[in-house]
């Protein structure tokens, strides 16, 4: 609806491709994770924290629709955010390999929100200063909610981590096996690099170690151990996926599969 | 609602389509209007001649956003407007300061705590703001939850009539 912003992509196919796969990676993380979170609906252990996390599956989803509808209109060919949500299979998502992992206990599921907010915040900073005043402005929009999920993340991390032996054992177990997926985080490949070069997107290499920083202290204040470096790199971002998110889609794109067209 | 807006001078007509829109209520918390939230970002009639209403969402994904759409739309059909653009804003993002003066009062009557502190405060980051009751003006109240009835709202209770009450957020 906004007024478009011009960029040096839309005179370059392999420029503006490789912005419309960016700015897609953002937004299907943003609605993997989401729709996650939404899984908890009715399901938390407190009332407060069903509401704490359906209120940040909104935001995600709230997210994902801002840049879904802004890489429908980047791509070109007419796909708006209903299709781009729910009429792709899973080689055409782009979102990290972490966003799509099943939500496990509460403590895994605040392992992965951490991990995630923790990238955000980092990623939407870096994106307040790019030369895509639209991506810029959803970001900023984005980087207030990402500090309050953040608080609420690392607030449970530290006090899930530094609780009872058994809430201790069990998100210091989920952080062992989601870690695997968080070398995926900074990778960048020749889209982030484009998108970097462009001033578009914030370079990566330089937002890992602040993430890492970030990290560390949330984990020494929940007296967690920091697992090993594990260097395979998951490929979500690049559509290859772990076999959670083809299950996960299934059940989101249900409605919209069996009823194409539908209307509430 | 239903009164066609007159021909006149563009500022005239945009004043009284503000006037319009501040009868629009939010769906969530009805004591306020669109404009008392702070979320009508500009009234304009521009060179294409027709009429540009550009609204900010408080929330991205706050749900009410669509239901103010119809409304707006609504209310300007109703005033002979149906040829109005309305445009979403996202920059600069909204913020609770943005609420009115007469916002925070409505809040207040109708027992919803309003924002207490300014965005910008260090100390929002890191501790509950201490809000005082709206039913009975204590200031020894606990949050219960960060999380309420509504994207933009905290629960709290008050520790001197012990009624429970929403707090609006500070973002």
């Amino acid at each position: 609806m906004s007024a478009r912003s011009r960029t040096p992509s839309e005179r370059d196919p392999a420029q503006q491709a490789a912005h419309f796969r960016y700015v897609l990676r953002l937004a299907d993380t943003s609605l993997v994770l989401g729709q996650r979170l939404g899984e908890w609906v009715g399901h938390a252990p407190a009332l407060e924290e069903d509401l704490g996390l359906a209120n940040f599956a909104l935001d995600l989803i709230g997210q994902a629709r801002l840049l879904l509808t802004y890489a429908g209109e980047l791509e070109g060919r007419g796909r708006d955010e209903d299709a781009l949500a729910f009429l792709r299979d899973p080689p055409d998502f782009a979102n990290l390999t972490l966003a799509e992992q099943p939500n496990g206990d509460f403590g895994h599921t605040i392992v992965r929100q951490w991990l995630i907010d923790a990238w955000q915040l980092e990623i939407y900073a870096g994106l307040l200063r790019s030369a895509d005043s639209r991506l810029g402005a959803i970001a900023a929009k984005a980087l207030k909610e990402t500090r309050y999920h953040h608080r609420f993340s690392s607030g449970w991390l530290i006090r899930l981590g530094d609780g009872t032996a058994e809430s201790h054992e069990r998100v210091q177990a989920g952080l062992d096996s989601l870690w695997r997926f968080t070398a995926e985080l900074f990778a960048a490949d020749e889209v982030d690099e484009r998108m970097q070069a462009a001033g578009i997107a914030p370079a990566l290499m330089e937002l890992a170690p602040r993430w890492s920083a970030r990290i560390d202290e949330d984990l020494q204040a929940a007296t967690l151990q920091r697992p090993p470096a594990q260097p395979y790199p998951w490929h979500g971002r690049r559509g290859v996926h772990t076999e959670h998110l083809g299950h996960m889609l299934a059940e989101m794109q249900h409605l919209q599969r069996t009823y194409p067209g539908v209307r509430w | 609602m239903s009164a066609v807006i007159k021909p006149g001078g563009a500022a005239a007509r945009e004043q009284a389509i503000r006037a319009l829109l501040a009868e629009v209520a939010d769906p969530e918390i009805p004591v306020l209007s669109i404009v008392d939230l702070g979320i009508v970002r500009h009234v304009r009639f521009e060179a294409d001649g027709r009429l540009h209403v550009g609204i900010t969402p408080t929330y991205s994904g706050c749900p009410a956003t669509e239901v103010i759409r119809t409304a707006v739309r609504t209310a300007l059909d109703a005033a002979g407007l149906a040829d109005a653009v309305l445009e979403e804003v996202l920059s600069p993002p909204w913020t609770s300061e943005w609420l009115t003066s007469a916002a925070h009062a409505k809040l207040e009557a109708c027992g919803i705590a309003p924002p207490q502190e300014p965005v910008s405060s260090p100390r929002r980051l890191w501790n509950a703001p201490l809000v005082p009751c709206p039913r009975c003006g204590s200031r020894t109240t606990e949050r219960v939850s960060e999380f309420g009835s509504t994207p933009c709202k905290a629960h709290y209770r008050c520790s001197a009539c012990r009624e429970p009450f929403d707090y609006f957020k500070c973002l």
